[in-house]
Formats: structure tokens, C-alpha cells, sequence
């Protein structure tokens, strides 16, 4: 009997190796398909786009959308202000949500549980509930306009702490004991040993801030209104109103800022997923 | 911590101050780990939910003159901005039911997807593991912006892919985002292409979770794939389908800039019918000047959100027993 069911399995096996094959598969083009689209149309001219049949490559390859993007609006200036918004916001994002992290997972203090409560309690609200207030404190702060409003407000991430500290739990009590026997200070210990064992997860933390800071829109879209001091995320989204920029010209500008985002998954695959899923699966 | 005594206890003794550092500073410590996090959450959370309760209450009357400094003349009006948004604004309600449609429709479409590819992914011989977690994660970590844009054009009716796609299986395409049928499904197709392969991910590392030994005991007892799958897998999952389903609602009712952009805000599509709760805020709050209204738009979102989220952590509760 036991070896009947070992067969019927194999057997089972090989048809489903098929159809999860398959299905993966079909999942990946149809994943692949939008972006296929925005590449292919990136290189079109604006009357191959509008003209059927509809092709899935260029019928003649051309940079002319990337010239106008760059002549007709302000992309570039675009770029250089999300890269550095991004940055700043990223290594002090890091930085913070780290310290967070530490006291939480290494430390016993008074109120423990209640701040802990208030990080699990403002992960589950939405921060876009306080828009309006949020907006006015920005103007009575004079930051309308500022990349402070960009960097500042959101720079304590509750989820970045959440995931700092089930790291940083990992580090051992006993180097940190034996560390302080030698007379380093707490704020040492930090830096030198917290740190440094947590690394790549502070890679992890820090490309997720980068790419959320890189993809936010709601946020720029109210506290910027000048189109020189815009992030990519609003330059493109208006890209059609005052640029008058056709289709061709927002793809490609859609593509130049879709790519380095993939490129830093595709090198960092894996503890990404790792770092996201971790939470999850734990509950 | 009082500086002021500190100082004083350093006058008295010379080096208590040093001193009083190195025997308590791991007691202190953690409160300046965390003064960031606190000095953020009353200056960014506590303090704008109170200004917007406040504000929730009152009504835009005018606008002070520019010399007078161009604020916003306010006019307490009580509870009106609720009633009016419970009981007469027809928009509101529009845009909530929309809310609810899009996390019905993608939750029911995608938690079987999702768990389907994630089955596919963790299945032994599989090909194309890496290619596949590249393209499921692709979407997911693609601007909202971009993606919008993208389906506006791949929905247009007459040079849009969706319509070629159609039209090579001999189907007439219809007109998508321009139709007020079809807007939801057009945007919970978008929902499905950006969240499908990143739940599934969820999944996968939870399936990776499940223990071999476990599986294979039961298949030993007897127990066909199908109450293995039923009876440990689905169980072991219980966490994932906790966090999908919960994310999933308050990003459903936070839905934005994908139906920003393929809409092409301040359109929101035939009768509204691609109103997000989000996007009426922003209607009301920026482009009408309405800050009172849009406070207690987002108040009652965020109700709604709570009470959404804590009935779907009942649920797993009971489910768990």
C-alpha cells in the first residue's frame, strides 16, 4: 500500500510540476506586459502608438521621446531632487528607526509596552487621514515648497522601527554584557556592535525607505507646488498639462524612473523579500 | 530629565555628574533611543489629530485679505460636516462603496491567486524560481504614478493592448475607464496586476514555513494532498492571510494615485464611479478649500478603517480556535 502511494505521488508529481510550471509562467508575462508597453513605447513616435494594428515592438526605433523629456521639461532637475530627497530621508530613516529599534529590543524601561503600543497602534493607521493638518503644519512651519516637508515628517517610520527591532533582538545580551564590563558606553555599543551585526538589515530598511520615498505622490503632490522643486512622482504625473508632453515622452519618463528601482531589487532580491515577508509570517 | 538638578548635584560633588552617567545611563538610554520616535509622533500624529478634530468641526466662511495674512476664516458649525457627509452627501457615500467594492473585488479575486502562484513557486522542480520572483515583485515596487499611466493607455479602447488582446480572440473591446461599469474592474485589474505577485510572496514564505516532517506524517496516516492542504498548510498560513487581508482594506479605502492617474484627476470617472474616500478628501480639502469638510471626511475614514480592521482580527480570532 505504501508503495502504491509513493507511485500515484510521482506520478501525480510530474502533470503538477506542468501546471505550476505553467502557471508561473503565465503569471510572469502577464506581470511582464505593462511594462513591455511602457518600454516599448518609450522608443515609438507618437503616430506608430495611435495606428493599427497595434505592435508590440516600434515599427521604427527612435530616441525622440527621450530628447523632448529632456528639452521640454524639467526631468533631469526632476531626477537630481528625488535622488537627494531620497538619500537624506534614507540614511536618517535608517538611522532612527535603528535607535528605536535598539531601545526596544535591548532595553528595559518604564512604559516599554505603551510606546511599543503606540508604534503598533500608527502602523495600522493611515498617515494620509492627516493631510489636511499635516499641510498646515507644513505652512506654519513655511515648508511648503521645502524638501524638509518631504523629509522630516515621515522620517520615523513605525513599520522601519517594527522591523529594526526583531533584527536587532538577534544581536546576543552576552557581547553586550561583556562590552560593558570592558566600560563601553551604551551610546558606543550602538555604533559598534548594534550596528554593525544588524548591517544588512539596515540595507534592507534603507532600500525599502529609498523606494517608498522614490514612489510617494500624495505627499509631494501637497507640499510641492513649484514644478522646478518637483519629485519625479509629480513631474511625470503632470507631465501632460503645462509640458503638453505626449504619450511617448511620459513612458520613457516613466521607464528612466522605473529603472534604477528594479535594478536595486535585482541585486538585492533576496534579503528584500526576506526583510518584508519576515514580519508577516511571525503574526 | 531635569538638567536643572543635574547641574546643581554637579556643583555639590565634582564628578557626580560623570559618575551618575556611567551608573545609570542604560536606565536613560532608551529614552533618548527613542526621543526621535516620540518627538515625531506628538509633532506628526497627535498634534495634527487634534488640530484635525478641531477643524472637523468647523465650516470654511472666507478668506482673510492677503495683508491680514491670507488664512482661512473658520465658523464652528458643530457637528454638520458629519451629518451632512453621513446623511446628504451623495459623493461621499459614492466613494466609500467604491472603496468597499475595490477590496471586495481584489480580496476575492486575489487571496486564491496569490496562494495559487505561491503553491506554483514552492512546488519542487520548478523552473524560472528567480525570473518569477523578479516579475511578481516588479509591479509592487513600480511607482503608482507609472503604473497608472500605463494603463490608461493599455485600457484605451481603440490603441490600448486590453483591446488588441481582445479583439485577436474575436472580441469587441469596450471602452474600460470610460465606461461607469467598468471603471471598478478596470481598476481592480490594475489592483490584481500590482498586488497579486506580491502577496504571493507573503504566502510563499509562510508555505515555507510549514514543517516537511508534518505533512509527510499525515500522507503516511493516510490523509490525501487535499485535507493535508486543508488541515496544516491553510493553518500555517493563518498569519499571512491575517496581514494580506488586513493591509489589503486600509489600502483599499487609501487608494490614490493609481486612480488618480488613470482617471486623470479631477476626473473620477462617469458618475464617480472611480471616487476613492482618499481622492475626495483631497477634492474637498485643496482644491475646495473645504478644510473642515476634508478633516471629517478623514475622520470618519478612519473609523471606518478601525472598525474594519478590528472585525477582520476577530474573525482570524475565532477562526484560530
Amino acid at each position: 500500500m505504501f508503495k502504491r502511494k509513493r507511485e500515484s505521488a510521482m506520478g501525480a508529481s510530474r502533470v503538477s510540476v506542468m501546471t505550476m510550471n505553467t502557471i508561473v509562467l503565465v503569471g510572469v508575462l502577464l506581470c511582464a506586459i505593462p511594462f513591455v508597453y511602457m518600454i516599448s513605447a518609450s522608443f515609438r513616435r507618437e503616430g506608430d502608438l495611435y495606428k493599427l494594428p497595434v505592435t508590440v515592438y516600434p515599427r521604427e526605433w527612435t530616441m525622440h521621446n527621450f530628447h523632448t523629456l529632456f528639452e521640454k521639461t524639467e526631468y533631469v532637475r526632476w531626477y537630481g531632487n528625488t535622488i537627494f530627497t531620497a538619500s537624506i530621508r534614507t540614511v536618517l530613516g535608517v538611522y532612527l528607526a535603528a535607535l528605536a529599534g535598539a531601545a526596544f529590543a535591548k532595553y528595559d524601561f518604564r512604559f516599554k509596552r505603551f510606546f511599543f503600543f503606540l508604534v503598533l497602534a500608527t502602523l495600522t493607521l493611515p498617515f494620509h487621514m492627516l493631510l489636511i493638518p499635516l499641510f498646515l503644519l507644513m505652512r506654519d512651519f513655511g515648508w511648503v515648497d521645502n524638501y524638509l516637508a518631504i523629509i522630516v515628517p515621515g522620517m520615523v517610520n513605525v513599520f522601519n522601527i517594527f522591523l529594526m527591532r526583531q533584527y536587532i533582538e538577534s544581536v546576543p545580551d552576552e557581547l553586550m554584557d561583556a562590552a560593558r564590563i570592558d566600560g563601553a558606553s551604551e551610546i558606543g555599543m550602538f555604533h559598534r556592535i548594534i550596528l554593525p551585526l544588524v548591517r544588512p538589515a539596515l540595507g534592507v530598511v534603507g532600500i525599502l525607505t529609498f523606494v517608498w520615498t522614490w514612489n510617494d505622490f500624495l505627499w509631494p503632490l501637497v507640499v510641492l507646488h513649484d514644478d522646478a522643486k518637483y519629485l519625479l512622482s509629480n513631474g511625470i504625473a503632470t507631465m501632460d498639462g503645462p509640458y503638453e508632453v505626449e504619450t511617448g515622452a511620459i513612458m520613457a519618463g516613466s521607464f528612466l524612473a522605473t529603472l534604477p528601482i528594479i535594478v536595486i531589487f535585482l541585486l538585492m532580491q533576496r534579503q528584500i523579500i526576506a526583510g518584508l515577508t519576515q514580519g508577516a509570517i511571525r503574526g | 530629565m531635569s538638567a536643572h538638578t543635574l547641574t546643581t548635584a554637579d556643583n555639590s560633588q565634582p564628578f557626580s555628574l560623570a559618575d551618575w552617567w556611567s551608573r545609570n545611563q542604560r536606565k536613560v538610554i532608551p529614552y533618548i533611543f527613542l526621543a526621535p520616535f516620540l518627538l515625531s509622533f506628538a509633532i506628526f500624529t497627535v498634534y495634527p489629530a487634534g488640530v484635525s478634530l478641531f477643524l472637523s468641526f468647523q465650516r470654511t466662511r472666507g478668506f482673510q485679505q492677503p495683508e491680514e495674512g491670507g488664512g482661512i476664516v473658520l465658523e464652528y458649525k458643530g457637528w454638520a460636516n458629519y451629518e451632512r457627509l453621513l446623511t446628504k452627501d451623495k459623493r461621499f457615500r459614492e466613494s466609500m462603496i467604491n472603496g468597499v467594492e475595490f477590496w471586495l473585488g481584489t480580496l476575492l479575486v486575489q487571496m486564491p491567486l496569490a496562494l495559487a502562484v505561491a503553491l506554483a513557486l514552492n512546488s519542487p522542480n520548478i523552473r524560472f524560481r528567480i525570473l518569477g520572483r523578479l516579475a511578481f515583485f516588479a509591479p509592487y515596487i513600480t511607482s503608482a504614478v507609472v503604473v497608472g499611466w500605463i494603463f490608461r493607455f493599455v485600457y484605451d479602447q481603440n490603441f490600448g493592448w486590453m483591446n488588441s488582446a481582445l479583439a485577436q480572440l474575436g472580441i469587441e473591446g469596450p471602452a474600460w475607464i470610460r465606461d461607469a461599469n467598468l471603471v471598478m474592474p478596470s481598476l481592480i485589474i490594475l489592483g490584481l496586476w500590482t498586488w497579486v505577485g506580491f502577496n504571493s510572496l507573503f504566502f510563499l514564505a509562510g508555505l515555507q514555513n510549514v514543517p516537511d516532517d508534518l505533512k509527510e506524517a499525515a500522507r503516511i496516516d493516510g490523509a490525501t494532498t487535499i485535507r493535508v492542504f486543508w488541515h496544516i498548510t491553510i493553518p500555517f498560513l493563518r498569519p499571512v492571510f491575517v496581514f494580506v487581508v488586513v493591509t489589503g482594506g486600509i489600502g483599499s479605502f487609501s487608494l490614490f494615485s493609481q486612480p488618480y492617474l488613470l482617471l486623470d484627476f479631477p476626473n473620477t470617472g462617469p458618475f464617480d464611479s472611480g471616487l476613492f474616500p482618499l481622492m475626495y478628501l483631497y477634492d474637498m480639502g485643496f482644491l475646495n478649500i473645504r478644510m473642515g469638510y476634508a478633516s471629517a471626511i478623514g475622520y470618519i475614514l478612519t473609523v471606518v478603517i478601525l472598525i474594519i480592521t478590528g472585525m477582520q482580527l476577530l474573525l482570524f480570532r475565532l477562526w484560530k480556535v
